[in-house]
């Protein structure tokens, strides 16, 4: 199964979880299955309408998927999803 | 060695070294990448850091002591007591002085050679142009979206290189914005997170030493951009590890539908980035819709016995550094533990600042309690203004 990298904001809502394997044929679908086991993470990943956030970006290796064919790219299960969230700093308000 | 056109000439007027300097500089001269040549292009260099904390400290003081001529730095906060675990340029004693005047002094003293330009001030879509047209590499070392999106959009406007570095917990991402040859930032994040989503104090802090890590990158990026020599991080997005102690390297595309950078653009000035951030809307949602007391007020009343409990919504963790007392039950855990609180009794609700808080109590409210009050200011103002033997952190 494909691994997903979780960045460190994220984790608070996949039970600490840094990386783990998620079953999908695609990217959309491996996310999607990501998303419905930890239903926290869905609103920090998708949109009201079911779009992947824009300040959420998402690699296979080293590639964005929306250079490749976005949430249809197609994975294997040696494939490395990361999710790349923009950062601003550690600042607490 | 892998060779770009340098981004800054040196022509006939360029400085000419001092014997001092070239003493100074020794390691660098002897090194053919840098030689004369190079140590003349970094004095006659103009960068601009964009504030002086923990990413501006290591910046500024390796640019200082490499020789780079004149450094700007753009910064109007004051040295305080939680700065100093990872705001190395400035010490104990600037405690309370003007970052920008504790910064200067430590340069002066690293490299009198560098000319310090200050502007005291926050950059805003108002002064940016006018800031960064002097300068040849603008250094982005903020802690918020809306200056980050501002020091892109007027970087891709003036068509200045932007050496981007950005830090959370114990992970940082570098990069080098440079519209003129590969993508900007909005390239890469078209729209910040809105603010509801943005990491809470809940999960927020950095490591000390993280922004010392990916701030000597972005040190290392603009010196190799002023001397035209190895391969910068454009189009390269590198993300830094610092508990797997890992890098990792993303490829970046410039984006033609890039609002500021692409072919039609349709952002050709200066906005209102705290608007497109969200951030008025945001706060004014959250904590000004709900009812709430000071902490005078809630003084008062625990000591008039007025039948008033009082919940702390923060983390375990932060409870241990300072509490004043109440019950804790973190926000997370709220929604799951409603049923270990008293309906009947009016309750006050405190975090850190306020923000945390104030969504507690909507939460309540939600799910009909009707005496919930939020502690305004959390227990920072009560430190503040009631008991100053709890830590501030």
């Amino acid at each position: 199964m494909p691994k997903v990298k979780i960045p460190t904001p994220l984790r608070q809502y996949t039970g600490g979880n840094a990386e783990l394997e998620v079953g999908g044929q695609t990217a959309g679908e491996t996310l999607g299955n990501l998303a419905a086991e930890y239903p926290d993470l869905r609103q920090h990943l998708y949109t009201g309408d079911g779009r992947l956030r824009s300040f959420v970006n998402v690699y296979i290796g080293d590639e964005d998927i929306r250079y490749l064919d976005g949430p249809d790219t197609e994975v294997s299960g040696n494939d490395e999803l990361s999710i790349i969230p923009s950062i601003a700093g550690g600042r607490c308000r | 060695m892998q060779t770009r056109q340098p981004l800054v000439q040196s022509s006939n007027g360029a400085p000419q070294l001092s014997n001092e300097e070239i003493a100074r500089y020794s390691r660098h001269l002897i090194m053919p990448e840098v030689a004369l040549d190079g140590q003349k292009k970094l004095k006659q260099a103009r960068v601009l850091t964009i504030g002086a904390g923990g990413l501006g400290s290591p910046l500024a003081l390796y640019l200082a002591a490499a020789g780079v001529g004149t450094l700007g730095i753009v910064d109007f906060d004051v040295v305080d007591e939680s700065n100093l675990q990872r705001q190395i340029i400035h010490g104990t004693s600037d405690l309370g002085r003007p970052k920008m005047e504790s910064a200067r002094d430590r340069i002066n003293d690293i490299n009198p050679n560098v000319r310090v330009e200050t502007y005291e001030e926050p950059l805003s879509s108002e002064n940016a142009m006018e800031i960064f047209k002097d300068f040849d590499i603008v250094v982005d070392g903020t802690d918020n979206f809306p200056t980050r999106y501002l020091v892109n959009d007027a970087c891709v406007l003036s068509g200045k290189p932007n050496v981007y570095g950005s830090i959370f917990r114990f992970e940082g991402q570098a990069s080098v914005f440079y519209a003129e040859e590969g993508p900007c930032y909005r390239c890469l994040y078209p729209e910040p997170p809105p603010p509801g989503l943005v990491p809470s104090c809940a999960e927020g802090g950095v490591l000390g030493i993280l922004p010392g890590a990916i701030g000597t990158i972005q040190a290392t990026e603009t010196v190799k951009l002023i001397l035209g020599i190895g391969e910068p991080l454009i189009g390269r997005l590198l993300l830094y590890d610092a508990l797997g102690m890992r890098f990792r390297e993303m490829k970046l595309r410039k984006d033609p539908n890039c609002p500021v950078c692409g072919e039609n653009p349709t952002v050709t000035k200066l906005i209102d980035y705290q608007e497109f951030c969200g951030i008025p809307q945001a706060k004014a949602q959250a904590e000004d819709e709900v009812p709430e007391i000071t902490v005078k007020e809630l003084k008062e009343k625990l000591e008039n016995g007025e039948g008033i409990s009082v919940l702390d919504v923060r983390e375990p963790h932060e409870y241990e550094v300072a509490n004043i007392g109440a019950r804790l039950i973190p926000l997370g855990e709220l929604p799951e533990r409603l049923v270990e609180l008293d309906r009947d009794t009016p309750l006050a609700i405190h975090c850190k600042t306020g923000g945390r808080s104030a969504n507690a109590v909507k939460l309540l409210q939600d799910a009909g309690f009707e005496n919930v009050f939020n502690v305004k200011g959390g227990i920072t103002a009560w430190s503040e203004e009631i008991d100053p033997s709890v830590p501030k952190y």
